[in-house]
């Protein structure tokens, strides 16, 4: 049993869903759900997120197994780990941009890793702003795919704190992953390299807020 | 040597005059002739008179017939959305339910205003370089296509879920991305750059290229009446550097992720490679900072040609300043010339 995590990241890297979802299964057995989740399903998300930075595994890998995980842990908390009737602090959104692929691959291994995420979908700065405030956020996670989006996050963070919002933001994207200093210079708080980065990178922010 | 000879040369791995600069600048035409994007590419004759300007300028040694990738998308039915600072993106997918693709034909590039306004600007740009200058036509493969038909992430569902229904979506894409490519050959372009990000190793993993993007390239690539270069915007080649040169390209346009002299290594004189430098980073870049990655990626893969200084994906930012394409030209000019005797023996060797 102590190589069932093992066994289950080798089940999603080879988008062996049958198997994946019967090491589950087995996991489950002996495991609270929560334990489960934490012990199988996070760390294999992120280590398939380590192997993209890597160049060891590819982004459709990543999703697929984001999307498996998201419906596995659906299954054993079909409300969501943390529901607790609490609207989430934290939002996900694609400022500026047309590409969503990303913000849903974060968004399933957000939730596959028990963090309930709200999803804002496409906005502009101004719009974010409002939405930031009436939600009264603690964390926002933005995902860029083209070099105009990433500088737009400049200007959101900008209006961010001209309003004195104490929201904090981490970025993601290909710009990001290309100009390893452009995510400090348009104002993030945070930066993730891959979607196995999320969870540590939303659970850090919200501490560092409180 | 012209422009034409020194490409010739360089992708038949042989070393010509000096490494050939291919700077794929599209937007920067804009900013020539003092318009917005949107108008730029609304007519034929500003995309000739911007990329004329830019090889002067600049000092390339191809003129660029690329508009924007949307453009295709235009001709399935979708829309573009402009912006003021960068590429236009493609508007919402024509492919909203994968059922569609089963009743999805070809359109016909006649029937494209867009693509009409591209073949126009290869038949002027032709006319202007005749046999001196290569100029470059771009096709987005089959296998890429759908990214902008059906949104990344349900075109990977149909990928993994739906196999019968993405090779009948394969086979109608193969007609119009055929069709396309040759008629920009028929119109006078001298080769085609075939945009194929998603066959990546970072976006899919190997194993499923060779069962699908390959696949697709090989049948693709052996219709063209052309010689092509497959583009991967970015993406990761290394680990099928072999599977590229199987499918019949001659090179291929190489990420700024990976070591130049490793993918050289891997190439061979099977395929020659283009790239790499990392067109995000340029933003920031000094005059003596694109020197010094001139530098770096003429050391790294220029010896025994076979290779094209470019940026790594297929196109050069807004943001990008002047100074530092002119610095990039300045550079090619000043290391670029063979026989690259600056280079240390150990970098040769590797």
């Amino acid at each position: 049993m102590s190589d069932l995590p093992q066994s289950f990241l080798a089940a999603l890297e080879e988008l062996d869903q049958l198997r994946a979802d019967a090491l589950f299964r087995l996991a489950l057995a002996d495991r609270a759900p929560i334990e489960a989740v934490e012990q199988l399903i996070v760390p294999a998300l992120e280590a398939i997120g380590r192997g993209w930075d890597e160049g060891r595994t590819a982004l459709s890998q990543v999703y697929v197994a984001g999307r498996f995980c998201e419906r596995l842990v659906s299954g054993v908390f079909p409300a969501g780990i943390e529901a607790g009737g609490e609207r989430p602090r934290t939002a996900i959104v694609v400022l500026n941009d047309y590409h969503f692929l990303g913000k849903r691959i974060v968004s399933a291994v957000l939730r596959a890793s028990g963090i309930a995420v709200l999803d804002y979908g496409r906005m502009d700065v101004d719009e974010l702003v409002s939405r930031v405030a009436a939600d009264r956020l603690e964390v926002l996670l933005i995902s860029v795919l083209m070099l105009p989006a990433a500088l737009q996050v400049g200007a959101l963070t900008a209006a961010l704190r001209a309003r004195d919002l104490p929201v904090r933001v981490a970025v993601g994207g290909a710009p990001f992953h290309f100009d390893a200093e452009l995510w400090r210079e348009v104002g993030a708080h945070a930066m993730g390299r891959t979607a196995g980065d999320a969870p540590g990178i939303v659970r850090a922010l919200l501490e560092e807020g409180r | 040597m012209n422009s034409m000879q020194r490409c010739l040369a360089a992708l038949a791995h042989q070393e010509p005059d000096r490494v050939p600069l291919f700077l794929l600048a599209t937007l920067h035409g804009a900013r020539e002739l003092g318009m917005p994007i949107a108008e730029y590419f609304s007519a034929a004759e500003h995309v000739v008179e911007g990329q004329l300007r830019l090889f002067r300028k600049y000092r390339g040694d191809c003129l660029y017939a690329f508009f924007y990738a949307a453009i295709e998308a235009e001709a399935w039915g979708g829309s573009t959305h402009f912006r003021a600072d960068g590429p236009p993106a493609c508007g919402e997918p024509v492919i909203g339910s994968a059922s569609l693709i089963d009743r999805l034909d070809p359109p016909a590039i006649d029937d494209a205003p867009g693509l009409l306004r591209v073949i126009e600007t290869i038949r002027r740009l032709s006319d202007f370089a005749g046999d001196r200058v290569p100029v470059i036509g771009v096709a987005i493969s089959p296998f890429s296509l759908p990214v902008m038909q059906m949104g990344f992430a349900a075109y990977l569902d149909l990928i993994h879920d739906d196999r019968a229904r993405f090779e009948q979506l394969m086979r109608v894409n193969e007609e119009f991305t055929v069709s396309w490519a040759n008629a920009q050959l028929a119109a006078g372009a001298t080769a085609i750059c075939y945009f194929d990000p998603l066959s990546a190793a970072s976006v899919i993993p190997p194993a499923l290229y060779r069962q699908t993007g390959r696949r697709v390239a090989r049948r693709t690539l052996a219709r063209i009446t052309g010689p092509t270069a497959t583009h991967l915007a970015s993406g990761r080649a290394l680990p099928i550097m072999g599977d590229l040169a199987d499918t019949g390209t001659l090179a291929v346009g190489v990420s700024a992720l990976e070591d130049l002299r490793v993918l050289k290594a891997a190439a061979g004189d099977r395929v020659a490679l283009l790239g790499n430098l990392n067109g995000v980073e340029m933003r920031r870049w000094t005059p003596v900072r694109a020197e010094a990655e001139v530098r770096r990626a003429i050391a790294g893969a220029a010896r025994g040609g076979g290779f094209i200084l470019s940026d790594n994906h297929g196109e050069i930012p807004w943001q990008v300043a002047d100074q530092v394409l002119m610095a990039i030209g300045d550079a090619v000019e000043r290391w670029g010339r063979y026989p690259l005797d600056w280079i240390p023996s150990a970098a040769r060797a590797g």
